[in-house]
């Protein structure tokens, strides 16, 4: 490892490599990038119904319109494809446009394509679908009716999984417990939506029956077989690349691939290439939802406010269909459902419904925001029923100091962290005192004011095979074990030795090239303009694996680590090489400021350039084992092991900690919330780039705003889409969202080689439910459900209105 | 959300464009700063056979005052408006909405008559025309007509205009001695169509309040000069009276009670106001 002095770039806020070209308009998108000549452009029809069977559908006026080349519909579809693979052991088919009918609003129903977008809109509007509607299902509460008809035929009801566990004897700690307190949550759906929508070029050759699909898929390339099993092709017949920039993505773009089997078929039905950008309207009705979740919680809790057992009950709605890799959202966790706390007793009970809503996937947080809502919101009410400090409630239950590596009740293994140290630091640093006298001073004026917190810990580097904990050990056998998380990176010299960084992480603008370069400067000595990254993914080309990608805060634990582990590779080849020509040991091998030198002896050195290409120009002077032209590491960590037989599992590999709090005050005459202070202590591990790190905070916490105040896919109870537009669903803006303190302290990994944890998610998970808290204590309310609306705040500041006295008349 | 097909005419002349909507009546649509048209036309909820674009005729690019009146013409955009210097001396309760139409990016495209001209029920320019008793200048290949605001906002988006009449220029009154403005909006986030926004003007005898996003177009009732619980009386049976709806945003009694709570602050610092 590179040491920590002055001369490391890790840790400091270099200029991003990124930046000169995204902030001049010069990035490369995939709506930027050159298609091959004879392009063809496609348009979806999509469903206007919730629930409709689909009993025909008339294309001809449509085949005859101009600039038309191909109509796809289910028909051939079903032909020239397979059904997803789906995630339950349930028989039950998930494809990429309706087959038989419609399941929700947005729904694909046939694909048009043509010479331009124009022409194919114009075309959507001749095809003729008969439909017959059915009635909607849109509450996950109502889903679990067993009268109600299933959605889909394969299943007998609308549960599609249903799953009971337990750690420790939570029977027991419950029937001793001196208090039991509970919350009900409704947690809406939202989304991070990304500035950029899908976007896919496809083209299919039929003299090698294979696809050749750009696409700004982020991952997880665990999607890449799910794809390739739907086109009926071996994985090597499917080769995926992305586009060199992704405007964005939160892991909503993840939901780009049941389009890529689309427009793969679209591609081969009309014969020629196929481009298809996805357009606002469709990408807030069908693209992807964070999960909708009603979910119980009950603690077992001591006097002094010490809980002593968990009893989650959640009902997780994944919408129309259970698509790859759902139901992740409810798994994600699983390891994770004691937060921050020691707490060893747990019931869990999980059930995954259909509703006619839209199908849900990766979205910032990953289930992290509707588990800590239930959570933190139940920490807040022990303290209020118990009449106790909620700081003290926290405090009380948190991990001890001393207890890391710690095993979770459930199974995660909390690699390190200090979480009382980050509490206090928090409160002391972030002025929390001083913020209880604001509220002091407020209400005395009779304004409504409200002091919230909460401590989440943010799991990173997703375990492959936790999503196995929805099937039973039983099934895990059968189905064999699934766990890991392969990271790749690959570091390689041209003969004029320069440097070369190549990982299959596909960012969307956070940055990874120069935190590449940084981590691969430090280990030769170079500045980080030395190094040249590339960080997109060709899956004909590249080293890859299922868990490449950009989701799970996976970059700067385990990307950036597989990029360190190749680097010092190389360097221990170039050490030996270096010390036979300096004659000296490798270990007295330095490398510094572009060269390479005996320790102790500046002037014994030679270029690091010239070392570096010695295997190119002289592989004669190199021994075998030490020719350095190309390493290529895959990394994945021992810890995370498949889920045991208990049911126990690693979620994820690491887990930083997170502790907020904020105060708030809910305007007396609109019921506006504004924020008036927000804290948030992160420990993260290992800070690589605190600019960068900085960001990943102020943009979690800045959609923490939106899903606390503003945002909410919302339906009607028939199933409408009500929030198709960007005047409907409200993101906030920067006039909206305050500037947080940001604080940290290290604790460092020791399962990742630089130390560091994902920081990316956080505050998606403890924003929320931080400001709930607040807003809670302002109003003195028991329960609130997001979005906190002026008009739903209003309702409890505001005295019932009186009816009109119509007997004055009109003045 | 691409457009259907239609013809783009850029107007040379008034006349030219004056003989195209003769021509075309409702198949053809003005275009100015396209703020609110073009997403219309993306999303196929407009689809008109023709386009006439007027700003390029300098003409209506005008802002033109005496002492009495301030002259806006079909050219002018908000941000233009927003940053004539004379705008708080001539007209300071154009001055205090302007800044809450749309935002700085919109503005630098709206215009001031395309905004009346669509009659969004929450916009603040109508708002702000009715509250002054401002007045809409149509003109058409065959006549010139003047319309007061009261008259020619009708409903839901829809207008006293004739299809074949274009908006050349808005009037409003310039400030009267004596008087005093205040506006007033509360949207969900900034920039926001308004959930209610309140136009009030104080005069020696009393006040003239107008309130939009309530209702399906702005709504303005005169007052004399109420205090106390007739204030609070007068307030909550306008509030009624706009037969407020629930939404995705506001519920109708949230509204309501915005009505009477922004409708009162507004009046008692337009009071406040009274030079």
């Amino acid at each position: 490892m590179s040491k920590a002095g002055d001369k490391s770039w890790i840790g400091r806020s270099v200029e991003r490599i990124e930046d000169l070209t995204l902030l001049a308009g010069r990035g490369r998108y995939i709506d930027d990038i050159g298609v091959p000549p004879g392009t063809l452009h496609a348009a979806i029809l999509r469903s206007p119904h919730a629930h409709a069977e689909i009993r025909a559908i008339n294309t001809e006026a449509a085949r005859r319109a101009r600039g038309v080349v191909a109509i796809i519909t289910a028909a051939e579809v079903a032909k020239l494809s397979a059904s997803l693979v789906v995630g339950v052991k349930a028989p039950i088919e998930c494809w990429p446009i309706a087959v038989g009918r419609v399941r929700h609003v947005g729904e694909p129903v046939a694909v048009v394509v043509a010479g331009d977008r124009y022409l194919a809109e114009d075309a959507l509007e001749l095809i003729e679908v008969d439909y017959a509607p059915l009635p909607a299902i849109v509450d996950p509460l109502a889903a679990l009716d067993p009268q109600l008809p299933p959605l889909h035929e394969g299943l007998s009801s609308n549960i599609a999984s249903d799953r009971s566990f337990r750690y420790g004897d939570p029977q027991r700690e419950f029937a001793e417990a001196a208090r039991k307190v509970s919350v009900s949550i409704r947690y809406p759906r939202n989304s991070c939506t990304p500035i950029e929508t899908y976007g896919i070029v496809a083209v299919y050759d039929p003299a090698e029956d294979a696809y050749d699909v750009l696409a700004n898929f982020p991952g997880p390339f665990s999607l890449h077989p799910v794809m390739a099993r739907a086109l009926k092709v071996p994985g090597n017949r499917l080769r995926l690349r992305t586009p060199p920039d992704s405007g964005g993505s939160f892991g909503i773009k993840q939901g780009v691939f049941p389009y890529v089997v689309l427009m793969g078929v679209a591609a081969r039905v009309a014969g020629r290439p196929v481009k298809w950008v996805e357009d606002r309207l469709e990408h807030l009705c069908a693209s992807v939802s964070a999960t909708n979740r009603v979910t119980k919680l009950e603690a077992a809790v001591d006097a002094d406010g010490r809980v002593r057992a968990l009893s989650f009950d959640q009902i997780e709605d994944v919408g129309a269909h259970i698509r790859a890799p759902e139901p992740a959202t409810l798994y994600r966790m699983h390891g994770n459902l004691t937060g921050a706390y020691d707490i060893r007793h747990v019931a869990v009970r999980n059930r995954v419904v259909l509703t006619n809503k839209t199908p849900t996937g990766l979205n910032r947080g990953f289930g992290g925001p509707q588990m800590y809502y239930a959570l933190e919101r139940l920490m807040q009410r022990v303290a209020v029923e118990l009449k106790l400090d909620p700081i003290d409630v926290i405090r009380c239950n948190l991990v001890p100091t001393n207890a890391f590596p710690y095993q979770t009740a459930s199974g995660a293994l909390l690699d390190s962290g200090d979480y009382t140290r980050a509490l206090d630091v928090a409160l002391a640093d972030g002025g929390f005192a001083e913020l209880k006298k604001r509220r002091d001073a407020a209400r005395a004026q009779g304004r409504i004011y409200g002091i919230g917190c909460t401590a989440v810990v943010e799991p990173s580097v997703s375990n492959m095979g936790y999503i196995t904990t929805v099937l039973t050990a039983e099934e895990r056998r059968r189905a064999g074990a699934k766990n890991g998380a392969q990271a790749t990176a690959t570091v390689a010299f041209d003969p004029l030795g320069a440097v070369s960084v190549h990982t299959a992480s596909a960012p969307q603008g956070q940055g990874h090239r120069t935190v590449l370069a940084q981590i691969v400067a430090d280990a030769f000595g170079l500045a980080p303009n030395d190094i040249r990254t590339v960080s997109e993914i060709d899956t004909a080309r590249d080293a890859w694996s299922i868990a490449s990608g950009n989701y799970s805060s996976r970059f700067a634990a385990a990307v950036g680590g597989a990029a360190h582990l190749a680097a010092m590779r190389l360097k221990e080849k170039l050490a030996r090489t270096a010390a036979a020509q300096l004659n000296v040991p490798p270990a007295e091998i330095e490398f510094a400021g572009g060269r390479v030198h005996a320790r102790g002896n500046p002037d014994n050195s030679i270029s690091f350039a010239r070392l570096a290409a010695t295997s190119h120009w002289s592989p004669g002077v190199v021994a075998d084992d030490d020719q350095a032209l190309r390493e290529t590491v895959f990394w994945t960590p021992p810890e995370l092991s498949p889920p045991t037989e208990a049911d126990e599992v690693n979620s994820s590999l690491c887990h930083g900690f997170i502790f907020d709090f904020c105060g708030v005050e809910v305007d007396r005459v609109t019921g506006a919330v504004r924020v008036d202070k927000y804290v948030t202590m992160h420990d993260c591990g290992r800070v690589l780039h605190p600019g960068m790190v900085a960001g990943q905070i102020t943009g979690g916490f800045a959609q923490g705003i939106g899903a606390a105040l503003y945002e909410e896919f919302a339906y009607s109870p028939d199933g409408a889409f009500l929030a198709g537009t960007f005047a409907d669903y409200l993101l906030p803006t920067s006039t909206e969202v305050p500037v947080p303190v940001i604080l940290h302290v290290e604790t460092p990994s020791p399962f990742t080689p630089l130390g560091a944890k994902g920081v990316g998610e956080g505050n998606c998970m403890s924003t929320p439910v931080c400001l709930a808290n607040a807003v809670t204590d302002a109003l003195g309310l028991d329960a609130i459900d997001l979005p906190m609306t002026p008009a739903k705040l209003a309702a409890h500041i505001h005295p019932a209105e009186q009816a009109p006295n119509r007997a004055r008349g009109l003045s | 959300m691409k457009p259907a097909r239609f013809d783009y005419l850029r107007a040379g002349t008034l006349a030219e464009a004056h003989a195209t909507l003769a021509a075309e009546g409702e198949d053809a649509r003005v275009l100015a700063g396209g703020q609110s048209l073009v997403p219309m036309l993306s999303m196929r909820m407009a689809r008109p056979k023709v386009l006439i674009d007027i700003m390029h005729l300098p003409q209506l690019a005008k802002i033109e005052s005496d002492v009495n009146t301030i002259h806006i013409g079909a050219g002018v955009r908000q941000a233009k408006l927003l940053a004539w210097p004379e705008i708080h001396e001539r007209q300071p309760l154009l001055a205090a909405a302007l800044p809450w139409v749309g935002h700085a990016q919109t503005r630098s495209r709206g215009t001031i008559c395309g905004s009346v001209a669509h009659a969004d029920p929450s916009a603040e320019i109508p708002l702000v025309l009715l509250a002054l008793k401002g007045a809409i200048h149509l003109s058409s290949r065959q006549k010139q007509r003047r319309v007061s605001a009261i008259d020619f906002f009708t409903g839901m988006m829809s207008t006293a205009r004739n299809d074949d009449e274009l908006i050349e220029a808005v009037e409003a009154p310039c400030r009267a001695p004596g008087h005093g403005y205040a506006f007033r909006e509360f949207g969900r986030r900034h920039g926001d169509f308004a959930i209610v926004a309140c136009a009030a003007v104080a005069h020696a005898d009393g006040v003239r309040l107008a309130i939009g996003g309530v209702a399906d177009c702005p709504a303005v009732r005169d007052y004399p000069d109420l205090t106390g619980t007739a204030l609070d009386d007068a307030l909550d049976e306008f509030a009624w009276e706009l037969d407020a709806r629930d939404d995705l945003h506001a519920t109708e009694s949230f509204r309501r009670n915005l009505v009477r709570q922004l409708g009162r602050a507004a009046i008692e610092e337009a009071r406040r106001c009274r030079a």
